[in-house]
This record gives C-alpha cells, sequence and structure tokens, in this order.
C-alpha cells in the first residue's frame, strides 16, 4: 500500500484536463427544534466531506442508495445549494465565493438535467419558452434568433420543431426528458449533472434517452457527471465510478476496474444485489446479501459508515476509525481499512463473488 | 377442461374498459392466463399495459373502479370473482389472497400501530383472540426479519425504513395463510440491497407458506431469478408467455426482445450504444387496427398492419401473440436478440 496519499489527496488520473474539482465538500442540514426560537439541536450530513475530479470530456458516475447524498452532491456543485464547508473549483475558479452577477456567468456554463420530466417543466409555458428562457436570462440572441435557435435545439433532441407552441402535457415523459434536454443544451454549456435523468422514464424509453445523451456528449463534447442508482446503466455510460455511502466517497476508480475488480465490501455487495434480466446467470450467482438497512446519516455510524452492514468489519478498527479514501492503486480510490490491512486477504479475495459477473459474460 | 385441483386461479377473457373523454380505454383485452398452486409467475409490462388492472380484477377490487365494464371470468379455486356478491369476495380477499403494494410508505395506514394492522386480519378471518393474535404477529414479524419483534409491535409504521415497512407488508400478505399472493411492483421503491433481501424474502416465505405469488413488474431483473413463469403484457393483451429460462434465452416476441436488449446487462461487455425500441406506447383509446405493436416493431409486415394476432402456442408451455412467431422461434427473425 505505498500508493496511499494523504488525506485530501486528488482522487483523478495524473493525466487528464480537470474540468471540476470537489475539495473537502460538505453539506449539513440543520435539525431544529422550537417554533420561535429555533435552536439547531443536530444536523444532516448530507455530504460529509468529498474530494475528487471529474475530467474535461469524461462521463463520471456517481452511484449509491437513497440518501447517500449523490443528488446533493450534484446540486452542491452548481451551487443550486451552498455547501456548508468546502470549495468546488470550475477550471480552476472556486464557485463556491461567487455570488449574483459573476454565479451566473458561470452558470451559463453548467447546466442540469432533472429526473423527473413531468414536475421539471412548467406546465404554464410553451416549448418555446421552457426551451428558450435559458437564452432570454442570459441575454444571448434577438428575438428572432432564438426562435431559430429553440428549432434548432428541438430538431437536435428528435422533438418535431413544429410542436415549439405546445405545452408540455401534451408530450409524453421521454419527449419531456428530450425537452429538459434542450433547455438544458440552449446555453451551450460544457458541463451537466444529470441527476436519474432515466429512472422515471418506461423502460423501452430509457434506452433512446441514454442513447441520446451519449450523442449529444460526441457532438458538443460535454461533460457529464451522471448521478443513478441504477449500477447497469452508470456500467454504460460512465468513464469513472463513484460510489457513495453515507455521504462520502467509498471508492472510485475507472469504469473497467470498479465493476470487474470492486475492492470496497459495499461495492461488492452492491454489484451483487443488482438483479440480472437472465435466469440462468441469477441461479450461478452467489450474492452477498446486506443485513439492515442504511443507517440515518442524522446518527451516522461511528469509525466507518458502514461498519454496521459490512460482512467483513472488524472490531475495535472499524468501528472506531474513518478510513480515509487513499489510492490503493494507480487511479483507484478506495476507503477501507481491511484494503489497507495486509494481514487480511478476505477482501481482496472478494472477487470471488464477482466471478459471476465476469463469468457471465459470454451468457445469452 | 373444469377448474382441478392443478389450477388455483384461472383467467378467461379478462376484458377490462373504461369510459373516458377521449373515448373507450381498453386496459385489459381477453387475458386468459392459468396458475398452478404453489407457482411464481412474473406479469411484465410497462406503465399503462394493464398489469395493474389485471391484478385489481384478480383481488376483486374492480367493483371500485369507476366507469369500468369487465367481462370474462376470474376462476379462483372454482368459484368467479367476477359474479360473487361483494360479502364472498371480502371473506376471500386479505384471507386466500392478499396483496402487496409498491409503496410501503402510503399502503400501511400510518395513524394504527403494527399490532392493529397486523392483528386485524387474524382476528377477521381466523376468528383469532387478540391475544393470540398478537403472539402470532410477534411471530410473523420475526420470521419476515424484523429484529426485536416483540419491543415493536407497538410502533407505528412511520417508525421503520422503507425496507422494513416492506416486511411488515409481507407479514401482513402472509398472516392469514392467502394461497395466493399478489405483489404488484414489491421491490421498486426500494435501494437495490434493500431489494435484494426483499426478494429472497418473498421467495423462501412463498415455498414455506406453499402459496402462490403473482410478481407484477416493469423490471426484467426482479422476475429473472425469482419467477418459474413469465407473462409479458403489451397494450392491455399477453404477448408472450412461457417457462422463464426459455423466454430469456429465446424470447418468442419482438416486443420481449426489444425489453431484454434495451437494458445494459452487467454480465455482459459494455456496448457502444443501447438497442432502442423505437417510436411510443400505445395510446389505448385509439390503438392502430393491427397488432398493437407494429409501429414500433423491427418485424411489422402487412398483415400486421391489418388483424391483431392471437396469443398461440409456439413451444410446449410457451405462447406468443406474434405473426411473426414462427421465425423468433426458429431463431430466423431474432434481429437484434443477439
Amino acid at each position: 500500500m505505498s500508493a496511499a496519499t494523504a488525506n485530501g489527496a486528488d482522487p483523478a488520473p495524473a493525466s487528464g484536463d480537470v474540468l471540476v474539482r470537489v475539495e473537502d465538500l460538505r453539506v449539513h442540514f440543520p435539525i431544529t427544534s422550537g417554533i420561535v426560537f429555533q435552536r439547531k439541536i443536530g444536523a444532516v450530513n448530507a455530504v460529509d466531506g468529498l474530494d475528487f475530479s471529474i475530467l474535461r470530456g469524461e462521463t463520471l458516475g456517481l452511484v449509491g442508495e437513497s440518501g447517500c447524498g449523490k443528488s446533493t452532491t450534484g446540486r452542491a456543485i452548481l451551487q443550486l445549494m451552498r455547501p456548508t464547508t468546502g470549495r468546488v473549483l470550475y477550471e480552476g475558479g472556486d464557485l463556491a465565493h461567487l455570488s449574483g452577477k459573476r454565479l451566473r456567468r458561470q452558470r451559463k456554463r453548467m447546466q442540469m438535467i432533472f429526473q423527473d420530466p413531468y414536475a421539471s417543466l412548467n406546465g404554464r409555458m410553451t416549448v418555446s419558452d421552457i426551451v428558450g428562457e435559458p437564452l432570454l436570462v442570459h441575454r444571448m440572441g434577438s428575438g428572432k434568433e432564438r426562435k431559430a435557435k429553440v428549432r434548432e435545439l428541438l430538431q437536435t433532441v428528435g422533438i418535431n420543431p413544429n410542436t415549439l407552441n405546445r405545452y408540455p402535457h401534451e408530450f409524453s415523459g421521454g419527449q419531456r426528458q428530450r425537452i429538459g434536454i434542450a433547455r438544458a443544451l440552449a446555453v451551450e454549456p460544457n458541463f451537466i449533472v444529470c441527476d436519474e435523468p432515466i429512472s422515471a422514464l418506461d423502460v423501452s424509453i430509457r434506452a433512446q434517452i441514454i442513447n441520446l445523451l451519449q450523442k449529444l456528449q460526441r457532438e458538443f463534447g460535454l461533460t457529464y457527471l451522471f448521478i443513478a442508482h441504477d449500477l447497469s446503466v452508470v456500467r454504460h455510460i460512465s468513464d469513472r465510478v463513484a460510489v457513495m455511502y453515507l455521504g462520502r466517497i467509498v471508492e472510485l476508480a475507472e469504469n473497467a476496474t470498479l465493476y470487474e475488480a470492486p475492492m470496497h465490501p459495499y461495492t461488492q455487495a452492491l454489484l451483487s444485489a443488482v438483479p440480472i434480466p437472465d435466469p440462468e446467470a441469477e441461479e450461478r450467482r452467489r450474492p452477498v446479501v446486506l443485513v439492515g438497512d442504511v443507517p440515518s446519516p442524522v446518527d451516522p455510524p461511528s469509525g466507518c459508515h458502514f461498519h454496521t452492514r459490512c460482512p467483513a468489519a472488524r472490531e475495535g478498527l472499524c468501528d472506531v476509525d474513518d478510513p480515509p479514501l487513499v489510492e490503493v492503486r494507480p487511479g483507484h480510490y478506495a476507503a477501507c481499512h481491511l484494503i489497507t490491512a495486509t494481514d487480511f486477504p478476505h477482501i481482496r479475495a472478494g472477487e470471488d463473488d464477482l466471478a459471476v459477473v465476469a463469468e457471465g459474460g459470454g451468457a445469452t | 377442461m373444469g377448474v382441478d385441483e392443478h389450477t388455483l386461479l384461472r383467467l378467461t377473457d379478462l376484458t377490462v374498459d373504461f369510459a373516458s373523454q377521449e373515448g373507450v380505454v381498453h386496459a385489459v383485452d381477453r387475458v386468459s392466463f392459468e396458475l398452478a398452486p404453489g407457482e411464481l409467475v412474473g406479469l411484465v409490462g410497462e406503465s399503462g399495459c394493464g398489469k395493474s388492472v389485471t391484478a385489481s380484477a384478480v383481488i376483486g377490487l374492480t367493483g371500485m373502479l369507476p366507469n369500468a365494464s369487465i367481462s370474462g371470468r376470474v376462476e379462483f379455486d372454482g368459484r368467479d370473482l367476477l359474479s360473487l356478491p361483494e360479502s364472498e369476495i371480502r371473506e376471500i380477499r386479505g384471507r386466500d389472497i392478499s396483496m402487496i403494494f409498491q409503496d410501503p410508505v402510503t399502503s400501511l395506514n400510518p395513524v394504527l400501530s403494527i399490532e392493529r394492522l397486523m392483528t386485524e386480519g387474524l382476528e377477521l378471518h381466523l376468528g383469532m383472540s387478540h391475544a393470540a393474535a398478537v403472539t402470532r404477529s410477534i411471530e410473523l414479524l420475526g420470521e419476515v426479519g424484523i429484529p426485536k419483534a416483540a419491543g415493536r409491535i407497538k410502533d407505528y409504521p412511520h417508525q421503520f425504513s422503507g425496507g422494513m415497512r416492506q416486511r411488515v407488508m409481507i407479514a401482513i400478505a402472509l398472516s392469514c395463510n392467502p394461497k395466493l399472493l399478489l405483489a404488484d411492483e414489491p421491490t421498486t421503491a426500494l435501494d437495490v440491497t434493500i431489494q435484494a433481501q426483499i426478494l429472497r424474502l418473498m421467495k423462501k416465505l412463498s415455498h414455506e407458506y406453499a402459496a402462490a405469488v403473482i410478481v407484477i413488474t416493469h423490471d426484467l431483473g426482479v422476475v429473472a431469478g425469482m419467477c418459474e413463469r413469465i407473462l409479458v403484457m403489451y397494450a392491455g393483451r399477453i404477448v408472450e408467455s412461457g417457462p422463464a429460462k426459455p423466454l430469456f434465452a429465446r424470447p418468442h416476441h419482438p416486443y420481449t426482445i426489444g425489453l431484454l436488449t434495451s437494458v445494459p446487462r452487467l454480465n455482459e461487455p459494455r456496448r457502444d450504444s443501447l438497442e432502442t425500441i423505437a417510436g411510443l406506447p400505445p395510446d389505448l383509446a385509439n390503438l392502430p387496427p393491427g397488432c398493437a405493436f407494429a409501429p414500433r416493431c423491427y418485424l411489422a409486415s402487412d398483415e400486421c398492419w391489418t388483424a391483431a394476432p392471437e396469443l398461440e402456442t409456439t413451444d410446449p408451455g410457451r405462447a406468443s401473440a406474434c405473426f411473426h412467431r414462427d421465425r423468433l422461434r426458429s431463431g430466423s427473425g431474432a434481429g437484434v436478440a443477439g
């Protein structure tokens, strides 16, 4: 474990151009008591000290179960939610300390695609107004130019431009998501946070939207932070993947490394729990079924947050010390005492459980 | 062939239409299938395909659907649920047939304690005393994996996490030893590690209680590891049915092929792009005259646009509603099935 770096190291390959850099990002929501005089009695540590980078042109997948803080992370990066502490560097400039006009100018380069295409489009606005609004806000082009741009954007995302005077309710879920994507593209951003962009859609529509996102990335050189709970989809779309558990990143690696040789016991359990639509492969699997539920982020467990559910946790170590995210192999980061402890071969051999995943490769 | 001991449930030409402003919505169109005692069946389809309305009919809840006109037969244990009076259905529902709903947050009454929720069925259907019902409830909660169940029986649903609430739902559903359990998207609201726990639990308990289970879901992955037989629905009709293994290995309907190939899988190499099913799910009030899937189908030919194919046997135990079923069966039309 000579590769182990100090806490706060930069989990990004040495090569590659960093577009977004997140340093010690924390978002804590206060819990208050009392009606008139509100006293702070605690905090939900939704995001609890993240350090990572997003490289220009890549898709970084951010996965985890509900309540792990992945959506809050996405919002805090875009400053839709102000971080409690920490820095978010966009092309080297800190966003967390910008406000007003200067923040708005930066926002033009960062956009978001939301999960629910029913809630994220204003039902009283026409498609033309929805897609054109970012252009208006950022005072881009004349009325005529904006109209032309909206038509072009709709064409790009696969919506008939002649429908621009219609309202959102006249479109299906998948079409609405396309409209949301057109809106995000309007100001020609470099970076898009996709927050569960397909989970509200029908199965047969999901693939269409995934393919569209990939096509747009190629065409416009976009950088994505792709937030999702579906590990199969994240594997399909991401270059690198970060796994979150209770407000922290527990593992971060290149796509193939994370899926084929995961090191953290949580990642291993998560991967083995993903259902595979193939009865033969399901039969061969020996899943690591975790006991219990995700603990509350109000009162996270001591030491390693995962120790209460970890099949390999060691008393006196995992429940006491908080493991830092260290570079175990080049580009492969994990936060687990057992990986760094040389006398514990069990976890290293944990690939056993994943053998099924690799072995099923030639099935069907 | 009458209902014998090998058939627990038999649906014959179940049809449910709803009157709406846009016209008649054909939610369920001549659905027929059988279920043997203890059998695990997956009913798969996208939103609006009619799978939940079919489940409502099986549990005798269609009487509560406004504007619905229902025809066909739903025979359970030899009795047609569609013609039984509400009082008799009430005796069956909750005792012989029970249901697990998608959202454990909204489907447990928040003002009732777990004790009330659990003991209600035991007292009503099995005539247990309250004390006996409480004892049995604690046993059941232990069986579904709720730690220190005796200490938690006085708690209310909001004091449990989503996964634990779904366990309570399963305990309630199994409390009267049902012959049939309907699980409508039982794990859709749950996290993946919790989903794995719940699916294993349902499979284990269905064997222990010898209960037949219909798992209703949009996720083929959920039923792949759990169900013995699969029914695929599209636009109100069953378009394919058969034992899970051969059906997943070589589907006989282009819609099933599309569903299977449009989702990325962990056990396959990554692909540059995903196969897609073109177009949109149909409007059930304005179905095309021929096969409802024809506008999205890569195999569609002239006949598909004029007549709707019937669900016909392809291999033993398997059936497909597609004019091109023979090509798919022999493998020559598998196209994107890979």
